[in-house]
Protein backbone atom coordinates (compact mmCIF):
# COMPACT_ATOMS: atom_id res chain seq x y z
CA UNK A 1 0.00 0.00 0.00
CA UNK A 2 1.51 3.35 -0.71
CA UNK A 3 1.66 6.12 1.79
CA UNK A 4 -1.12 7.76 -0.66
CA UNK A 5 -3.47 5.44 0.31
CA UNK A 6 -3.04 5.76 4.35
CA UNK A 7 -5.91 6.86 5.80
CA UNK A 8 -5.85 10.42 6.70
CA UNK A 9 -8.00 10.11 9.96
CA UNK A 10 -5.65 10.99 12.99
CA UNK A 11 -6.48 9.68 16.21
CA UNK A 12 -3.60 11.06 18.08
CA UNK A 13 -3.69 15.37 18.89
CA UNK A 14 -0.97 17.16 18.21
CA UNK A 15 0.69 19.01 21.15
CA UNK A 16 1.44 15.85 22.62
CA UNK A 17 3.86 15.02 25.75
CA UNK A 18 6.83 13.18 23.46
CA UNK A 19 10.40 14.31 22.62
CA UNK A 20 10.38 15.98 19.37
CA UNK A 21 11.40 13.28 16.88
CA UNK A 22 9.80 10.12 19.09
CA UNK A 23 9.84 7.03 17.25
CA UNK A 24 6.86 5.70 19.73
CA UNK A 25 4.79 8.82 18.61
CA UNK A 26 5.71 8.02 14.74
CA UNK A 27 4.85 4.71 15.19
CA UNK A 28 1.22 4.91 17.01
CA UNK A 29 0.15 7.28 14.41
CA UNK A 30 0.97 4.97 11.84
CA UNK A 31 -0.86 2.09 14.03
CA UNK A 32 -3.76 4.06 15.13
CA UNK A 33 -4.71 4.59 11.48
CA UNK A 34 -4.75 1.09 10.60
CA UNK A 35 -6.86 0.14 13.85
CA UNK A 36 -9.14 2.88 13.09
CA UNK A 37 -11.46 4.43 16.47
CA UNK A 38 -12.59 0.63 17.22
CA UNK A 39 -10.02 0.64 19.62
CA UNK A 40 -9.28 0.20 23.35
CA UNK A 41 -5.57 0.50 24.69
CA UNK A 42 -3.94 -0.57 27.68
CA UNK A 43 -1.01 1.25 28.21
CA UNK A 44 1.32 0.48 30.93
CA UNK A 45 3.87 2.86 32.17
CA UNK A 46 6.19 4.15 29.65
CA UNK A 47 6.99 7.07 27.56
CA UNK A 48 3.18 6.31 25.79
CA UNK A 49 2.31 7.48 28.60
CA UNK A 50 3.92 10.16 29.20
CA UNK A 51 2.93 11.32 25.81
CA UNK A 52 -1.14 11.07 26.71
CA UNK A 53 -0.05 13.86 28.83
CA UNK A 54 -1.92 14.84 32.31
CA UNK A 55 -5.18 14.71 33.73
CA UNK A 56 -7.97 16.55 33.01
CA UNK A 57 -6.78 16.07 29.01
CA UNK A 58 -5.64 13.06 26.93
CA UNK A 59 -3.92 13.12 23.58
CA UNK A 60 -5.56 10.02 22.27
CA UNK A 61 -8.67 9.80 20.41
CA UNK A 62 -9.71 6.10 21.82
CA UNK A 63 -10.14 4.63 25.18
CA UNK A 64 -6.94 4.16 27.15
CA UNK A 65 -6.38 2.51 30.25
CA UNK A 66 -3.53 3.63 32.42
CA UNK A 67 -2.15 0.52 34.19
CA UNK A 68 0.76 -0.66 36.46
CA UNK A 69 4.13 -1.44 34.67
CA UNK A 70 3.64 -5.15 34.90
CA UNK A 71 -0.42 -5.40 34.33
CA UNK A 72 -0.39 -4.20 30.48
CA UNK A 73 -1.41 -7.88 29.19
CA UNK A 74 -3.35 -8.83 32.01
CA UNK A 75 -5.57 -5.73 31.68
CA UNK A 76 -6.14 -6.42 28.21
CA UNK A 77 -7.60 -9.91 29.19
CA UNK A 78 -10.06 -8.27 31.19
CA UNK A 79 -10.72 -5.57 28.57
CA UNK A 80 -10.98 -8.35 25.63
CA UNK A 81 -13.38 -10.83 28.34
CA UNK A 82 -15.98 -7.56 29.43
CA UNK A 83 -16.18 -7.12 25.40
CA UNK A 84 -17.13 -10.06 25.18
CA UNK A 85 -19.65 -10.55 27.71
CA UNK A 86 -21.14 -7.36 25.97
CA UNK A 87 -21.03 -9.04 22.70
CA UNK A 88 -18.61 -6.28 21.30
CA UNK A 89 -15.67 -8.49 19.74
CA UNK A 90 -15.37 -6.31 17.23
CA UNK A 91 -13.27 -3.57 19.03
CA UNK A 92 -9.51 -4.01 18.94
CA UNK A 93 -7.30 -4.54 22.54
CA UNK A 94 -4.06 -3.16 22.23
CA UNK A 95 -1.41 -3.06 24.50
CA UNK A 96 1.03 -0.45 23.76
CA UNK A 97 4.03 -0.80 26.23
CA UNK A 98 7.66 -0.23 26.06
CA UNK A 99 10.54 -2.90 25.73
CA UNK A 100 10.80 -2.42 29.66
CA UNK A 101 7.27 -3.09 29.97
CA UNK A 102 7.83 -6.50 28.01
CA UNK A 103 11.09 -8.12 28.64
CA UNK A 104 11.22 -7.55 31.53
CA UNK A 105 8.77 -6.37 34.02
CA UNK A 106 5.76 -6.79 32.01
CA UNK A 107 6.34 -10.81 30.77
CA UNK A 108 4.79 -12.54 32.83
CA UNK A 109 1.70 -11.19 32.64
CA UNK A 110 2.20 -11.77 28.47
CA UNK A 111 2.99 -14.81 28.70
CA UNK A 112 -0.29 -15.79 30.89
CA UNK A 113 -2.43 -13.92 28.30
CA UNK A 114 -0.85 -15.73 25.13
CA UNK A 115 -1.14 -18.82 27.18
CA UNK A 116 -5.18 -18.25 27.67
CA UNK A 117 -5.23 -17.06 23.66
CA UNK A 118 -6.56 -13.66 24.69
CA UNK A 119 -7.73 -12.24 21.52
CA UNK A 120 -5.80 -9.00 21.69
CA UNK A 121 -2.94 -7.34 20.08
CA UNK A 122 0.29 -6.88 21.79
CA UNK A 123 2.48 -4.03 20.16
CA UNK A 124 5.91 -3.91 21.88
CA UNK A 125 7.94 -0.57 21.09
CA UNK A 126 11.22 -1.42 21.72
CA UNK A 127 13.60 1.30 22.19
CA UNK A 128 16.04 -1.07 23.71
CA UNK A 129 16.38 1.07 26.98
CA UNK A 130 14.16 2.78 29.72
CA UNK A 131 14.15 5.69 27.93
CA UNK A 132 11.65 7.43 30.10
CA UNK A 133 13.00 7.05 33.61
CA UNK A 134 16.44 8.19 32.09
CA UNK A 135 17.75 5.30 30.26
CA UNK A 136 18.24 2.32 32.14
CA UNK A 137 19.22 -1.14 30.72
CA UNK A 138 17.10 -3.62 29.63
CA UNK A 139 16.36 -6.87 28.50
CA UNK A 140 16.65 -5.35 25.54
CA UNK A 141 19.53 -3.68 25.43
CA UNK A 142 22.25 -4.97 23.19
CA UNK A 143 25.64 -5.97 23.74
CA UNK A 144 27.92 -3.62 24.01
CA UNK A 145 25.41 -0.30 24.62
CA UNK A 146 26.29 2.18 26.71
CA UNK A 147 23.23 3.52 29.44
CA UNK A 148 23.53 5.06 32.65
CA UNK A 149 23.27 1.67 34.24
CA UNK A 150 25.89 0.13 31.80
CA UNK A 151 28.53 2.76 31.36
CA UNK A 152 31.15 1.13 29.94
CA UNK A 153 28.85 -0.70 27.82
CA UNK A 154 26.56 -3.68 28.45
CA UNK A 155 28.47 -6.96 28.60
CA UNK A 156 25.05 -9.44 28.09
CA UNK A 157 23.29 -10.25 25.25
CA UNK A 158 19.68 -9.15 24.58
CA UNK A 159 17.03 -11.10 25.19
CA UNK A 160 15.33 -13.01 21.48
CA UNK A 161 11.97 -11.87 22.92
CA UNK A 162 10.35 -12.49 19.93
CA UNK A 163 11.55 -16.41 19.89
CA UNK A 164 9.97 -16.36 23.49
CA UNK A 165 6.92 -15.47 21.81
CA UNK A 166 7.17 -18.08 19.07
CA UNK A 167 7.58 -20.85 21.73
CA UNK A 168 3.90 -19.73 23.22
CA UNK A 169 2.48 -20.82 19.86
CA UNK A 170 0.84 -17.53 18.94
CA UNK A 171 -1.12 -17.16 15.55
CA UNK A 172 1.11 -14.37 14.68
CA UNK A 173 3.93 -12.08 14.99
CA UNK A 174 5.59 -9.79 13.11
CA UNK A 175 8.62 -6.66 13.31
CA UNK A 176 8.46 -3.55 11.97
CA UNK A 177 10.26 -0.57 12.07
CA UNK A 178 8.62 3.43 11.80
CA UNK A 179 11.14 3.95 8.27
CA UNK A 180 8.56 1.85 6.62
CA UNK A 181 4.98 2.76 7.68
CA UNK A 182 3.05 0.82 4.87
CA UNK A 183 4.87 -2.50 5.97
CA UNK A 184 3.65 -1.75 9.82
CA UNK A 185 0.02 -0.50 8.64
CA UNK A 186 0.08 -3.82 6.82
CA UNK A 187 1.27 -5.95 9.71
CA UNK A 188 -1.38 -4.26 12.01
CA UNK A 189 -3.71 -5.03 9.58
CA UNK A 190 -3.33 -8.50 9.27
CA UNK A 191 -2.59 -9.10 13.02
CA UNK A 192 -6.12 -7.62 13.58
CA UNK A 193 -7.71 -10.27 11.26
CA UNK A 194 -6.52 -13.05 13.19
CA UNK A 195 -8.11 -14.42 16.14
CA UNK A 196 -6.22 -14.86 19.05
CA UNK A 197 -2.86 -13.05 20.61
CA UNK A 198 -0.84 -11.22 18.54
CA UNK A 199 2.61 -10.09 19.10
CA UNK A 200 4.57 -6.98 17.25
CA UNK A 201 7.07 -5.85 17.79
CA UNK A 202 8.63 -2.44 16.49
CA UNK A 203 12.12 -0.95 16.81
CA UNK A 204 12.07 2.75 18.20
CA UNK A 205 15.46 4.17 17.47
CA UNK A 206 15.32 6.61 20.42
CA UNK A 207 17.17 10.24 19.88
CA UNK A 208 17.88 10.86 23.96
CA UNK A 209 18.41 7.65 24.50
CA UNK A 210 20.54 6.57 21.55
CA UNK A 211 22.33 9.65 21.53
CA UNK A 212 21.70 11.02 17.98
CA UNK A 213 20.02 13.88 16.35
CA UNK A 214 16.28 13.94 16.65
CA UNK A 215 15.53 14.33 12.96
CA UNK A 216 17.25 10.64 11.89
CA UNK A 217 14.40 9.14 13.67
CA UNK A 218 13.58 7.33 10.28
CA UNK A 219 17.01 7.23 8.62
CA UNK A 220 18.33 5.33 11.90
CA UNK A 221 15.46 2.52 11.71
CA UNK A 222 16.09 2.30 8.03
CA UNK A 223 19.62 1.90 8.59
CA UNK A 224 18.86 -0.68 11.49
CA UNK A 225 17.04 -2.71 8.45
CA UNK A 226 19.84 -2.56 5.95
CA UNK A 227 22.81 -3.35 8.21
CA UNK A 228 20.89 -6.27 9.50
CA UNK A 229 20.73 -5.63 12.63
CA UNK A 230 17.05 -5.35 12.74
CA UNK A 231 15.49 -8.48 10.73
CA UNK A 232 11.63 -7.42 9.42
CA UNK A 233 9.30 -10.56 9.36
CA UNK A 234 6.16 -12.09 10.31
CA UNK A 235 5.50 -15.94 11.94
CA UNK A 236 2.34 -17.34 10.43
CA UNK A 237 1.03 -20.86 10.84
CA UNK A 238 4.72 -21.92 12.41
CA UNK A 239 6.66 -20.24 9.37
CA UNK A 240 8.98 -17.05 9.15
CA UNK A 241 8.37 -15.10 6.21
CA UNK A 242 11.21 -12.00 5.72
CA UNK A 243 9.73 -8.95 4.47
CA UNK A 244 11.67 -5.79 2.20
CA UNK A 245 15.07 -5.69 2.71
CA UNK A 246 15.43 -8.32 5.25
CA UNK A 247 13.81 -10.81 2.82
CA UNK A 248 16.89 -10.03 0.49
CA UNK A 249 19.36 -10.34 3.03
CA UNK A 250 18.02 -13.29 4.24
CA UNK A 251 17.90 -14.85 0.51
CA UNK A 252 21.66 -13.57 0.19
CA UNK A 253 20.62 -11.49 -2.66
CA UNK A 254 22.32 -7.93 -0.86
CA UNK A 255 25.09 -8.41 1.76
CA UNK A 256 24.02 -6.50 4.86
CA UNK A 257 25.94 -2.95 4.90
CA UNK A 258 28.58 -3.32 8.06
CA UNK A 259 26.86 -2.54 11.29
CA UNK A 260 29.87 -0.18 12.39
CA UNK A 261 27.47 2.13 10.08
CA UNK A 262 24.45 2.02 12.29
CA UNK A 263 26.97 1.93 15.52
CA UNK A 264 28.75 4.80 15.07
CA UNK A 265 26.22 7.12 14.17
CA UNK A 266 24.64 6.53 17.93
CA UNK A 267 26.30 8.12 21.18
CA UNK A 268 25.69 4.82 23.04
CA UNK A 269 28.30 3.28 21.13
CA UNK A 270 30.99 6.50 20.93
CA UNK A 271 33.45 4.36 23.48
CA UNK A 272 33.90 1.76 20.77
CA UNK A 273 34.95 4.14 18.74
CA UNK A 274 37.23 6.71 20.74
CA UNK A 275 39.86 7.47 22.25
CA UNK A 276 40.56 4.14 20.57
CA UNK A 277 38.30 1.68 18.26
CA UNK A 278 37.64 -1.01 20.62
CA UNK A 279 38.06 -4.18 17.39
CA UNK A 280 37.26 -6.95 19.73
CA UNK A 281 33.55 -5.86 21.10
CA UNK A 282 32.82 -4.55 16.98
CA UNK A 283 33.81 -7.70 15.80
CA UNK A 284 31.40 -9.73 18.37
CA UNK A 285 28.71 -7.34 17.64
CA UNK A 286 29.35 -8.15 13.85
CA UNK A 287 29.67 -11.75 14.14
CA UNK A 288 26.69 -12.21 16.57
CA UNK A 289 24.66 -10.40 13.76
CA UNK A 290 26.05 -12.59 10.95
CA UNK A 291 25.44 -15.55 13.34
CA UNK A 292 21.63 -14.33 13.66
CA UNK A 293 21.07 -14.55 10.26
CA UNK A 294 22.65 -17.90 9.64
CA UNK A 295 20.06 -19.39 12.20
CA UNK A 296 17.24 -17.50 10.65
CA UNK A 297 18.17 -19.13 7.57
CA UNK A 298 18.71 -22.64 9.25
CA UNK A 299 15.03 -21.67 10.47
CA UNK A 300 13.30 -20.81 7.57
CA UNK A 301 15.15 -23.71 5.65
CA UNK A 302 14.09 -26.21 8.21
CA UNK A 303 10.48 -24.80 8.54
CA UNK A 304 10.80 -24.46 12.22
CA UNK A 305 10.52 -20.96 14.02
CA UNK B 1 -27.52 2.73 50.78
CA UNK B 2 -26.57 3.85 47.07
CA UNK B 3 -22.74 3.39 46.16
CA UNK B 4 -21.32 5.48 43.40
CA UNK B 5 -18.11 4.11 41.85
CA UNK B 6 -16.36 7.09 39.91
CA UNK B 7 -13.32 6.71 37.96
CA UNK B 8 -10.91 9.32 36.40
CA UNK B 9 -11.18 10.32 33.28
CA UNK B 10 -9.44 12.65 30.52
CA UNK B 11 -10.85 13.61 27.76
CA UNK B 12 -9.23 14.18 24.39
CA UNK B 13 -8.02 17.31 23.20
CA UNK B 14 -5.33 18.97 21.04
CA UNK B 15 -2.09 20.45 22.92
CA UNK B 16 -2.13 18.51 26.26
CA UNK B 17 1.27 19.50 26.78
CA UNK B 18 0.53 23.47 25.84
CA UNK B 19 1.36 25.10 22.51
CA UNK B 20 4.61 22.71 22.33
CA UNK B 21 5.46 24.71 19.26
CA UNK B 22 7.22 26.99 21.46
CA UNK B 23 9.91 23.65 22.29
CA UNK B 24 11.08 24.28 18.38
CA UNK B 25 14.53 25.44 17.82
CA UNK B 26 14.71 24.80 14.23
CA UNK B 27 11.55 25.63 12.23
CA UNK B 28 10.50 23.86 9.07
CA UNK B 29 9.98 26.05 6.22
CA UNK B 30 8.23 24.61 3.09
CA UNK B 31 8.60 25.85 -1.01
CA UNK B 32 5.47 24.41 -2.15
CA UNK B 33 7.10 25.22 -5.83
CA UNK B 34 9.57 21.84 -5.35
CA UNK B 35 6.32 19.73 -3.16
CA UNK B 36 5.41 16.48 -4.81
CA UNK B 37 3.15 15.53 -2.73
CA UNK B 38 5.00 12.66 -1.79
CA UNK B 39 3.31 12.92 1.65
CA UNK B 40 6.20 11.30 3.13
CA UNK B 41 6.52 14.29 5.70
CA UNK B 42 3.02 13.86 6.28
CA UNK B 43 3.72 10.24 7.45
CA UNK B 44 6.50 10.68 9.18
CA UNK B 45 5.93 13.78 11.11
CA UNK B 46 5.29 12.15 15.00
CA UNK B 47 3.33 14.50 16.10
CA UNK B 48 0.73 14.98 12.99
CA UNK B 49 1.91 18.42 12.83
CA UNK B 50 2.18 18.17 8.53
CA UNK B 51 -1.48 19.00 7.43
CA UNK B 52 -2.95 16.41 4.62
CA UNK B 53 -4.94 18.87 2.52
CA UNK B 54 -7.65 16.99 0.15
CA UNK B 55 -5.79 17.60 -3.02
CA UNK B 56 -3.14 16.09 -1.08
CA UNK B 57 -1.07 19.48 -0.72
CA UNK B 58 0.69 19.94 2.68
CA UNK B 59 0.74 22.43 5.16
CA UNK B 60 2.80 22.55 8.94
CA UNK B 61 0.96 23.20 11.77
CA UNK B 62 3.34 26.01 14.14
CA UNK B 63 1.43 26.14 16.55
CA UNK B 64 2.43 22.18 17.71
CA UNK B 65 5.45 21.30 15.46
CA UNK B 66 8.50 20.58 17.28
CA UNK B 67 11.03 21.38 15.35
CA UNK B 68 12.45 17.40 15.32
CA UNK B 69 13.33 18.40 11.62
CA UNK B 70 12.52 14.51 10.82
CA UNK B 71 10.01 16.05 7.74
CA UNK B 72 13.27 18.02 5.97
CA UNK B 73 15.51 15.21 6.55
CA UNK B 74 12.83 12.74 4.50
CA UNK B 75 12.00 15.56 1.90
CA UNK B 76 12.87 13.83 -1.36
CA UNK B 77 13.09 17.02 -3.32
CA UNK B 78 14.27 18.96 -0.26
CA UNK B 79 11.62 21.14 -0.39
CA UNK B 80 11.37 22.02 3.81
CA UNK B 81 14.59 23.25 5.11
CA UNK B 82 15.25 23.94 8.66
CA UNK B 83 15.53 27.86 9.66
CA UNK B 84 16.86 28.61 13.14
CA UNK B 85 14.11 30.50 15.06
CA UNK B 86 13.59 33.84 16.04
CA UNK B 87 16.75 34.97 13.80
CA UNK B 88 14.55 37.63 12.49
CA UNK B 89 13.31 37.55 8.74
Amino acid sequence: MAVKNLPREELVRPGSGGCPGCPSSLALRVTLKALGKNTVFAIPACCAVVCLGAYPKTAFDVPVVSIAFEASAAAASGLAAGLKRLGKQDTNVVVWAGDGGTYDIGLQALSGAVERETDFIYICYNNEMYSNTGIQRSGATPYGAWTTTTWTGKTEQKKDMPAILRAHGLPYMATAVPGYPEDLFRKVRKAMSIRGSKYIEILAPCPPGWRFPMDKTVEMSKLAVDTGAWALYEYENGQLNFNLKSKSILEKKTEPKPIEEYLKLQGRFAHLFKPDRNEQVLDEIQQRSLADWERFRKQVECGVA
Amino acid sequence: MKMQVKAVISRPADGVMGKTGAWRDFRPELDSSKCIKCLLCWIFCPDGCIKRADDDSVSIDYVYCKGCGICANECPKQAITMKREGMGE
